[in-house]
This record gives structure tokens, sequence and C-alpha cells, in this order.
């Protein structure tokens, strides 16, 4: 196969593809999107129905079994693992369990932290947009220092501040949310501003500004709509970033606090006793890469529907 | 500048230096902000810079007192910014508790390690990287392509921490057989600590951490290439090269890879702040003695100054690598406009 095919070169790319090859290629891309969104449909259920689902108490502790493997041991000799289908961690908890329960943390704090950094990031960047001047040149800036600081050793001190300020308990998932969301707004910010700064000059913002409207009303009834495509794409995109720093924050130490199950902090320990219980160590992380890669493939699936334009 | 004459001939040059002063000059105040942002979130620490002391048991209230009005530490927060902001534009960022040295000195002996890591994480990611992405591009919507596309959604996908720890379970833990009884074990943490430099221990030791590092860039790096050669084979200019006559190994090497490599330049820059935040990580998790570990070991110590100075130094980095990466744009691209 040589590396490059001379007949279709160099003008190879959407508008030459015959159609037969586009429209393939948006099944598979769309047919991607849509089993992930069965993946993630499944998963919220798990989540939601956790306490139904889960065969133990996630924190109890089974005495017996301690670091118990998963699942084709126990079809030889049950008494090894004690109907702990995906074994147990370095307690003698059931992993299954906790993997029910971790799901829940990541999808909310994903979900939560999301919504606030949307909340921050379209007031911020609609302003800055609508407005121009010196009110947008003082929120760039702002978005320009926290582009600038890198999110996880920010993160981590301000987790490791509040952690200090009351206990480490305080380190909950209100606190996580909250940090995450005031942090990582910047990204929206700048794709509200810079479809607005667009929109506002068109003639259907003229029209609603000579009608004499509100700008709260220009700017959340006739802009923000106009606008919400990128920003549908870039949140569900950020859903599974949020995800991803919650599991590191938690990996650290910093995040979700033991006993409480999260798959960051289910992976703590995984490092100390990879050799002798490889379970515990997969088992959490493959749940954060299924979740991750079945959101990032909504989110392509989505940048394809809603804007075929946008790359 | 006796560099290119004809940059300078054209009057090109002298716009790029302005274009280079403004930009720095701009990145001064935002330099000045973000070190007070830090500055007042890490003075807000409880016990601030003297946490470290409220622990021990044999420092009594009094003696908190006196080192408080002793560190000045009873002064207004913007009379202490000034101070540090002195302090440091003579090259003095504090004293590191943890550490009982200067936290510059600290910083700048972990450095190196860290920087080996980063460096080679990105050469990796960007040859790598790029060479899918050519790849990719070249046969556009083949099964190759798809195979690029899914590996570099996986990349993105994946956390780091758990990957390293697959690694480790499969190269360290278990080992990868080979024939004849050999197999692939890799050393899963730090650095040996023999006498002397060692080369082949020291690569050996990078393979694992490396790798990990450079996953996520090298996922990014490879879609970023894919989509910025398809938008320069759709140019003009490629069409008039093959009208040419030019056979299309040679349009894409000498034509469409050189204008299409340009924007991957900003690129490197701005996934920099990730790159940094993996390499904490990493470290973490492989021992590594860096910048990242001195970090987190300084975090679980409370060690204000040296979170401080290690906070605006990877800002600082930030900075002038977008800034860099302005003007090398600028520098590549005549296009580019200087405003």
């Amino acid at each position: 196969m040589a590396a490059v095919a001379p007949t279709a070169f160099p003008f190879t790319d959407d508008d030459v593809v015959t159609t037969k090859v586009t429209a393939w290629r948006r099944f598979l891309r769309h047919r991607l999107a849509m089993a992930s969104a069965v993946v993630l449909l499944l998963l919220v259920l798990a989540a939601i129905f956790a306490k139904q689902l889960a065969p133990f108490d996630p924190n109890a502790i089974d005495n017996v079994h301690w670091h118990g493997p998963p699942l084709p041991p126990c079809f030889q000799n049950a008494s090894l693992c004690g109907g702990h289908i995906l074994g147990t961690d370095e307690d003698g908890r059931d992993l299954l369990s906790r993997l029910l329960f971790g799901a829940r943390i990541s999808l909310t704090v994903g979900i939560f932290a999301v919504v606030m950094e949307l909340i921050i990031g379209t007031i911020l960047g609609g302003v800055a947009g609508y407005y121009g001047g010196w009110v947008d040149y003082l929120i760039m800036r702002l978005t320009d220092v926290f582009l600038s600081i890198p999110l996880l050793p920010l993160l981590l001190v301000l987790t490791a501040i509040v952690a200090e300020k009351s206990s480490k308990a305080a380190l909950n998932f209100g606190s996580i949310v909250l940090i995450i969301g005031a942090l990582s707004w910047p990204a929206v910010a700048r794709l509200v501003r810079a479809s607005f700064l667009s929109l506002r000059q068109r003639d259907f913002a003229e029209a609603a500004r000579a009608l004499g409207c509100s700008d709260a009303r220009i700017i959340f009834r006739h802009l923000l709509p106009n606008a919400v495509a990128p920003i549908v794409v870039q949140a569900t995109l950020d859903v599974a970033s949020v995800i991803i720093t919650e599991s590191v924050l938690s990996f650290l130490g910093f995040g979700i606090q033991p006993p409480t199950a999260s798959w960051g902090n289910m992976l703590a320990n995984a490092q100390s006793n990879l050799e002798v219980a490889w379970w515990a160590a997969v088992f959490p992380g493959l749940c954060i890469l299924i979740t991750v890669l079945a959101i990032n493939f909504i989110g392509d699936g989505l940048r394809d529907a809603l804007d075929p334009n946008m790359r | 500048m006796p560099g290119g004459p004809t940059i300078s001939w054209r009057g090109e040059g002298r716009d790029l230096f302005t274009y280079v002063v403004r930009r720095t000059l701009q990145a001064i105040p935002l330099l000045l902000l973000i070190s007070v942002i830090l500055f007042v979130i890490l003075n807000n620490a409880p016990g601030g810079p003297l946490a470290p002391y409220l622990h021990n048991p044999h420092i009594t209230p009094a003696d908190i007192e006196r080192l408080k009005h002793n560190l000045g530490l009873d002064k207004p927060i913007w009379y202490r910014y000034l101070v540090w902001l002195g302090m440091v534009l003579h090259g003095n960022f504090g004293y590191s508790t943890s550490n009982a040295e200067p936290v510059l000195t600290a910083i700048l002996q972990r450095m190196p390690a860290t920087l080996e890591l980063m460096g080679s994480a990105y050469l990796l990611s960007l040859v790598v990287g790029v060479t899918l992405g050519i790849l990719s591009a070249l046969r556009p919507y083949s099964l190759g392509d798809y195979a690029v596309t899914t590996f570099a959604f996986f990349g993105q996908s994946m956390p780091v921490f758990w990957f390293a720890l697959m690694l480790q379970l499969l190269f360290a833990v278990h080992g990868i057989p080979l024939p004849f009884g050999y197999e692939i074990r890799l050393p899963a943490a730090g650095l040996s600590n023999g006498e002397g430099f060692d080369l082949g221990d020291r690569l050996l030791h990078l393979i694992l951490p490396t790798i990990v590092l450079s996953l996520l860039q090298l996922a990014l790096f490879s879609r970023f290439m894919r989509s910025s050669l398809l938008e320069v084979m759709k140019t003009d200019y490629m069409r008039t090269a093959a009208a040419k006559g030019l056979d299309s190994r040679t349009i894409v090497l000498k034509h469409g890879l050189k204008n299409a490599l340009i924007p991957v330049v900003t690129v490197a820059a701005l996934t920099l702040p990730g790159v940094i935040g993996g390499a904490i990580v990493t470290e973490t998790i492989f021992a590594w003695p860096g910048m990242g570990r001195l970090f987190i070991d300084a975090l679980g110590q409370e060690d204000i100054a040296l979170l401080m100075g290690y906070l605006c130094l990877i800002a600082f980095l930030v900075v002038f690598s977008n800034l860099l990466a302005d003007v090398l744009y600028a520098w590549l691209d005549p296009r580019v406009k200087y405003d």
C-alpha cells in the first residue's frame, strides 16, 4: 500500500469524496455517538439505581476475603471470593458495589461542575462580547489569568486549602464541584464572547435594540440561542474532562475522601497493591475510560450534527 | 539584525520586532495579575506561611506572634505582596520550610528532571502524532484513518494515572514475555541511584513515564495535524502545484506539509498547561524526582513559599511559551498581520 494514493490526491476532501463514502462516514460517526449514548444511559441508570443494583454495602468489610479475585476463580471455587463478582479491595470491600456508587460521584460531579462553568462562562463571556470596551478588556484579562495558570496544580492548592480550613471531610462532593466549576469557565467565556461579537452586529440584534429590548433580554433571548451549538459541544466535552479531573484529584488524595467511593480514590491504593490485586487497579480505571470515551464520542457526534462547518 | 536580508529589505523585520516588543509588554501586566491572585489565594490558606510551625508543640503562641512580627506577617496584605514582588525581582522567592533551603534553589534543583521528562514527551508526541496525522490525512476516510482517529479518541479519554498503572502492571509487575525466554521488563519508578551518570539506565527509566505523559499530546497532535493538512490540501496553491505536474509526494511534502505544520506550533504551546499537570501526576506515580513531586510534597507540608514559587514559575512558563508561539507563528507565516 503506497503512502500516497496518486489518483484521489490531492483534492480528496468532503466535496470530492463520493456521496456514498460521505454517507458511510456520517453513518459510522452517528452510530458511534448513538452507541455511546446507549452506554452512557446504562451508566446513568446504574448510578441512579446503585443502591438496588449493588450486591453489597459499598463500605461493608468482608473479613474473610481481602483482595478477593474477580469472577473466573469464583466459578471454580466459590469460597475464594464469597460472591464478590469483581473481587474485593485491600479492605475486603466489594468492588462492584463501590464502582456503582462511584459512578454516582463521577457523573454528578461532571454534570454539576459543567452547569456551574456554563453559568459563569456564559454570563462573563456574554457581557464581554455584548458590551465590548473596557468591560470586555477586563473580563478577557481575567480569562487570560486563569488560562495561564495550569489547572491541576491550582485545583490541588485550592482543595488542599479547603481541606485544611475545616477538616479533610469538608472535601465533599459540593466543594469539589464548586472548585472545579469556578476554575473551568474561561473556555466557555471565550466561546460565548466570540459568537456574541459577531452576533450583536447582525440585523436581528439591531432590530431588537431598536424595539427597545433591555440588554438582558437581547443577551438571553436573542443572542444566546444563536450561540448555543458550540456551547453545547464544548459543555459535553467538558463533562468528560471534569470527570477525569475529579478522578485525578481523588487519586492524589485531594478529591472525594474515603470511605466514600469514587473511581479516582479507589485507585489511590491500587498502585501499592498492583502485584497482588490487579483487579483493584483495572476496573475503576476502565469505568473512567469507558465513561469519558462515551461522552467524547457523543460530543463529536453533536459537533457533526449541530454544525458541520465547525471542523 | 543581519538575520534575513529579504525580511529587512521589505521592512517586515521591523514590524516583527515591534510585534515582539508589544507582546512582551502585554505579558508583564498579565504576570503581575497572576501573581497578585496567587498571592491572595495562598495567603488565605489557614495559618498562612506559618502553618508548618502551628503543628509544632515546642513553639508557643508567643513564639508565633514573634515570628509573625519578625517576618512582617502582621502587615497588610498589599504591603506583603509588594515586599514579595521586590524580593522576586531580585531573584529571591523566599525560604522553603519543607526543604530548608531557598525556594529557587529547591525548584532549580528539580527542574532538569522535569524538563527531561516533558522534553522527551513532547518529542515523542510530536514525531509520532504528526506522522500519524499526516498518514491519515493522505488517505482520509480509509481504514487507517479510522484507526488513527479511534486511537486519538482513546488517547484523549484515557485517565493518565490509570494508563500509568496499567503500563506498570504490564511491563514492571508481569513483564512482556519474548521468545527464547527473554522478557521485556521496564523499571517502574524513579532513577537508579548508582554512582555517576549512566545514560542507558537513565533512558530505560524514561521510557514508561515518557509514554504516559505523551499519550494525550500524541492524540491531540495527530487529530490536529490531520485536519490542518486536509485544510491545506483544499488551497489554491496546492491545486497550482498539481497543475504544474508535480508528483503528489512532492506536493504534500514540499508544499502541503510546510504550511500545515505552522499551526502545530500554537497547539504545542496551548497544551503546555495540560502537560505540566500531567507531569505532576506522572512524576508522582513513577517517583520521578522533578518539580511536580516537589510541588505535591510541598502541598502536604503547607510550604506556602514553595507553592507560590512553583505556581508563579509555571504560569510564567505558560505565558512565555504562548508569546513564543505567537511570535514564531508570525515569523513562519508571512500572511499573519501584526495586530
